[in-house]
């Protein structure tokens, strides 16, 4: 909304620049977007002139050749376009320098061979009309040499401001001047909607035309007044410059009307050819499925049923509170049959629907982004007042004696009342009542003061914003001013903060990641449906967007995977030659159907299934060095960095080779090398999977080479994580290194290996550590050889050599039963 | 062998002088040999001092061994600096390109900036005495709307505005649910702010995304005014974004918070002057101010859904905040565009955080 200042300074004038106008509104909840400047630069270069003489240009015929008494005592010649210039005109001009509205500045010009210095002016030239059809013809008393703009709004600022849903008083010029006088408390003119015309003549406007409301739940109020004899025309100058400054295009007097009444207490009308309104009756009611319209802007539109139409007799005439329709638009004195009958219209709509029928017709109007915060039924017949002055005044209007008022439940003020001891308590600041008292007066509540309370009448512009006592509080404040506030810190008896133990072990683990030279990605939530049937994952347990912004953000991810893919994607198409990445996130899943929860609170229930899942995907475990070549990710590679997640967790897991059971996507393993990855196993649960991509997923992904990574359940890693440690003696008695290598059939894992010298090492064995792996001829074909590092300890003793051998015996009798023998 | 004392000075002259003159520790190993090996005189003084008449045994005896210790002594030293010489020229020799990378050469890795910018503004609100709370992305209406004093017909919940999975479920628009939630599950007095991702319809832009990080604020207490929130988001502000700044509430409106204030903080790149050397600030766009995020005093209507746990608006009463994380992050770190934290370009990555 932009607000001209010079208006605005009609009703309350602080004795403020524009700026600093802006900037007290701003501060009182009416935010400044924009200071703009409208009309032209220094006004000082624009001046009254008289035409001296006017004469035909020798080389050209529609030009003509102009000396103009500038006031400067020497005459100047100006070579003017305009087919209305004469001598003995009174005109405005613009000197040499003069910059225009469009930003162009005038100079000297030669035109055919005479030279013009100046420009006299038409209105469209200066910003406060459109007409260009010749130049303006100044009051002939005015003096050559005189200040155009004491004559002419040639400049002005205008305030482009912010309106918050609640406000919509604030999109007229007379509310902001309200809010405007509330905060300085400079005098405010009187509400130019106070006063009425003076009807005239015979008949009441019921004989004219009627209204029915067929459907009151979508029109609180319908008010209509008729006008007869109206003489269509252009706007006085004055107001085609108060639109044009408030970014409106002046089109004839009767529509300038409405749109100044709108611009100035926030109500907006629509003016019909009462001769255009087939059985010269109204009747609001919501569309019928289907049926269509023609919009004054030329467009056929179609309604569903939500959308409320203002019909005549035959069918629509306008859509309810968003713009009217073509066939009843009033038409200027150069149409065929120009309208000399108008029926005015002042309603009050009910907001939602407006604002449901704008977004489904993609259609805002200035109207409908009024009607849309709901206004109040009293502005609708103050719009009208407002309205009727303008046209008996400037229409030579009659205005038909009765307003039409379709007004089913008429509102009854609202009365509240302000304890004054509440403000300062929500606040934390004492507002001395009488001050109170008149911030309340000033924006138009009619304060009584009572004790330690003030009761108010809630004005009907503030009716849809003030329903509570806290609301006036807002007011109060507001007005007051937040700047006063002080700066105090909560005087707590509870509560302390703190990062939970989970959210501890978050960032450790990511930091873990981190450390280890991975970076950390943020991808979207959603994922498509051919993404995961890429990664060969069904669909059960999906959650989809009803509205989703396109297909390939369609559904929920099941698993963070799809986002690192595609992040190494985009790194390996910009070069990186190898990238680290991990995420830490939620992924989702349906919980059963998505029901409708009982009426009221779902009690703390989740409507859906949520895990916070961490996640890495790396094709590079170690980039090339000056003197060593670069190693790329695979299994073992990424194992390592799962080993320091768990590690840091404290989770004991192990790697499972077989697929289990389950179906999530963390358990199917789809998309990973059959050979070459693993569940994750912890707690006799499947919390994850490690390993190499399927190489024919990374491809889709235009990824060469292993690419490999693991992603664990969060949510179960932070309950399987291991409590505060409890201290163990290490250091009273030693403990007995040896290191041993067994030999084993190939297809005997690592893993049965390790279980099988745990079983003979017993309690007594600390650790067992594979470090080395050797096929080759030494141990022959189908076989290889582990060499282990075992660790032997007791609690209480230090263990003696036949005690160490005796546990090596056993240990190599294990291995035996899993046919394994020890190299010696 | 009366004259013996004079002859052990003259040994002991001449050693000195050849020990200081040695060269190598081999040299140094001959001259041991040589003045107090088996065969030296003066070992040999030392072992026929039996020979000697009993009076001249203790002076002669005294006399060599005196010599005796100090040659040992002065050979010693002179052993050890030579070898500390010697170490010292062949280190000195032992040169690398101290310029060469390490080994092996892993660049560090980093945290994204949203979390970054995340933990940072959570261990504000920790020192403050907030707890963390998390919620469900995936909300049921109630949360993300009713309870928050939307009225059915609100314009946020049509499909242009939010994300919905069915009728009644929908990607939450904003963090703040986690209100309604946290003040169901705990009684007052609550001090919570709750990190996470939060969805709405909007194509992406230089500052729109279909999903972005919100952080929620809320504190609910006997007598916990709008003054408090000031002071709570003043602190926020100078920690974010140094100890000069100062804050402005301005008022805005919430359908969940009554009075609603805007808050603008004193711009960090031009002081809040709009200035910056001789141009206009493009940290601020010469405004002085940046508006950070949306608060205000919880709307009793709010408490009034969770009266039943003791949020009596009569009783208990409390500010609410929420601000874009990403908001924050591109502000602070002068990042022009929002698309940009979602590519997960490592080349953006890798400049911010630690």
């Amino acid at each position: 909304m932009r607000i001209p200042v010079a208006w605005l300074r009609s009703y309350c004038d602080p004795g403020m620049s524009a700026a600093e106008i802006a900037d007290a509104l701003t501060m009182a909840g009416i935010k400044l977007e924009r200071l703009h400047r409208t009309g032209v630069g220094d006004p000082a270069e624009f001046v009254v002139g008289r035409v001296l003489e006017a004469s035909k240009h020798p080389d050209a015929d529609r030009l003509s050749v102009c000396v103009v008494d500038d006031g400067s005592g020497e005459a100047r010649t100006i070579v003017c376009g305009a087919p209305n210039v004469a001598s003995g005109q009174t005109v405005a001009v613009a000197l040499p320098g003069a910059v225009m509205p469009d930003g162009t500045k005038l100079g000297e010009a030669k035109l055919r061979g005479v030279r013009s210095s100046g420009m006299i002016l038409a209105e469209d030239e200066v910003g406060i009309g459109e007409d260009h059809a010749g130049i303006m013809v100044l009051e002939s008393g005015l003096p050559p040499g005189a200040a155009l703009a004491d004559h002419l709004p040639i400049a002005d600022e205008a305030i482009e401001i912010e309106i918050t849903p609640n406000r919509p008083d604030a999109m007229a010029v007379y509310g902001v001047a309200r809010d405007l006088h509330a905060v300085t408390a400079a005098p405010l003119a009187e509400d130019p909607t106070a006063a009425d015309a003076e009807p005239s003549g015979d008949g009441s406007a019921e004989d004219h035309a009627s209204v029915e409301i067929a459907d009151p739940e979508i029109c609180l109020r319908f008010t209509a007044r008729v006008y007869e004899d109206v003489k269509l025309g252009p706007s006085p100058r004055w107001l085609k410059q108060r639109l044009m400054a408030a970014g409106q295009r002046p089109i004839s007097n009767v529509v300038d009307i409405t749109n100044y009444v709108m611009l100035t207490c926030g109500q907006p009308l629509h003016a019909f050819d009462l001769d255009r309104v087939r059985g010269s009756r109204i009747v609001v009611r919501r569309a019928q499925e289907g049926e269509t319209m023609t919009t004054l802007d030329g467009v056929e539109r179609r309604f569903s049923s939500e959308v409320a139409l203002v019909c005549d007799a035959e069918g629509p005439s306008g859509i309810a509170g968003v713009m009217g329709g073509q066939i009843s638009e009033v038409a200027g004195p150069d149409a065929e049959r120009p309208t000399t009958r108008v029926l005015m219209e002042a309603a009050t709509w009910v907001g939602p629907n407006i604002m449901r029928t704008s977004k489904e017709l993609g259609l805002r109007t200035e109207a409908s982004a009024r009607f849309e915060k709901q206004l109040h039924p009293e502005l609708a017949v103050a719009g009208q007042r407002l309205a009727a002055q303008l046209m008996v005044e400037l229409c030579d209007a009659r205005l038909v004696p009765g307003t039409i008022d379709v007004y089913p439940r008429p509102a009854e003020p609202r009365r509240l009342t302000l304890r004054v001891e509440r403000l300062e308590r929500l606040l934390g600041e004492r507002v001395p009542e009488d001050e109170v008292v008149a911030i309340l007066g000033r924006l138009g509540f009619a304060p009584a003061l009572g004790s330690g309370t003030v009761a108010v009448t809630v004005p009907p512009w503030r009716d849809s914003d003030v329903q509570r006592e806290v609301d006036l509080i807002e007011e109060v404040a507001r007005i007051h001013g937040l700047d006063k506030l002080p700066t105090t810190l909560p005087a707590r008896e509870h509560a302390v903060g703190r990062l939970t133990p989970k959210q501890r072990l978050r960032r450790r683990l990511e930091d873990a990641l981190r450390d280890r030279g991975l970076h950390e990605a943020v991808s979207y939530s959603f994922t498509s449906p051919a993404v995961l049937a890429t990664l060969r994952l069904g669909d059960e347990g999906l959650l989809r967007i009803r509205n989703p912004l396109s297909e390939d953000l369609s559904v929920m991810r099941p698993l963070l995977l799809p986002g690192l893919l595609d992040a190494a994607r985009h790194n390996e198409a910009h070069g990186s030659g190898g990238v680290n990445l991990f995420e830490s996130a939620h992924v989702y899943r349906a919980s059963g159907a998505l029901s409708d929860p009982p009426e009221g609170s779902p009690g703390g229930a989740l409507p859906a299934e949520e895990n916070h899942h961490l996640a890495a995907l790396t094709t590079l475990a170690t980039p090339a060095g000056w003197r060593s070549p670069e190693r790329r990710s695979d299994y073992y590679s990424a194992r390592a960095l799962l080993d320091a997640v768990m590690a840091a967790a404290g989770v004991e897991w192990q790697p499972q080779s077989k697929v289990t059971e389950g179906s999530g996507p963390l358990q199917v393993r789809t998309f990973l090398h059959p050979g070459r990855s693993a569940g994750v196993q912890a707690g006799g649960r499947d919390v994850g999977w490690v390993g190499e991509v399927h190489p024919s997923v990374a491809r889709e992904w235009d990824l060469d080479g292993p690419v490999a990574g693991f992603e664990v359940d969060f949510d179960a890693l932070a309950e399987l994580a291991s409590g505060p440690a409890y201290y163990t003696d290490v250091t009273s008695f030693p403990s007995v290194l040896q290191d041993i290598a067994v030999v084993l059939p190939e297809d005997v894992s690592a893993a049965q290996a390790e279980a099988a010298i745990r079983a003979g090492g017993g309690e007594l064995l600390a650790h067992v550590r594979v470090f080395d792996v050797y096929t080759g001829e030494q141990v022959g074909e189908g076989s290889r050889s582990l060499a282990l590092r075992l660790e032997f300890r007791a609690p209480d003793r230090t263990l003696t050599d036949e005690e160490v051998a005796g546990l090596r015996a056993a240990i190599e009798a294990e291995l035996g039963k899993i046919g394994g023998r020890l190299r010696v | 062998m009366a004259d013996a004392p004079a002859r052990f000075d003259d040994l002991r002259r001449e050693a000195e002088a050849a020990i200081a003159g040695a060269a190598s520790a081999a040299e140094l190993e001959e001259l041991r040999v040589r003045y107090l090996g088996r065969k030296a005189e003066l070992t040999q003084a030392l072992r026929s001092i039996g020979e000697l008449p009993p009076e001249e045994r203790g002076p002669v005896g005294k006399g060599a061994n005196q010599v005796k210790q100090a040659l040992e002594r002065l050979l010693e030293e002179r052993t050890e600096r030579l070898e500390a010489e010697e170490l010292d020229t062949r280190l000195a020799a032992d040169r690398i390109d101290v310029t060469l990378p390490g080994d092996p050469p892993l660049p560090p890795g980093h945290l994204h900036l949203i979390s970054q910018i995340r933990r940072e503004m959570e261990d504000v609100f920790v020192g403050l005495g907030f707890a963390i709370a998390e919620g469900p992305e995936i909300e049921y209406d109630y949360y993300n709307f009713t309870a928050l004093n939307h009225p059915p017909e609100h314009p946020a919940r049509l499909p242009q505005d939010t994300f919905y999975l069915s009728d009644s479920v929908l990607l939450r628009t904003h963090t703040s649910p986690m209100q309604v939630r946290a003040m169901e599950a705990q009684e007052p007095p609550i001090y919570i702010v709750v990190p996470g991702r939060v969805y709405r319809p909007d194509t992406p832009d230089a500052t729109h995304g279909p999903l972005f990080h919100q952080l929620e604020g809320l504190a609910i207490d006997e007598g916990i005014t709008l003054a408090d929130l000031q002071g709570v988001l003043l602190e926020f502000a100078r920690a974010m974004f140094g100890p000069e700044r100062v804050v402005r509430l301005r008022p805005g409106y919430f359908p969940f918070t009554e009075p609603s204030v805007e808050v603008d903080v004193s711009c960090f790149g031009c002081d809040g002057t709009g200035v910056q050397g001789s141009e206009r600030c493009h940290t601020c766009k010469g405004e002085g101010w940046i508006e950070i995020l949306g608060a205000g005093m919880v709307d009793p209507n709010v408490l009034g859904y969770v009266a039943g746990n003791g949020y009596d608006p009569e009783r208990v009463q409390g500010f609410a905040f929420g601000m874009g994380i990403e908001r924050i992050a591109m502000i602070k770190h002068g990042v022009p565009d929002l698309r940009m934290l979602y590519e997960n370009d490592v080349r953006l990555l890798e400049q911010f955080g630690a």
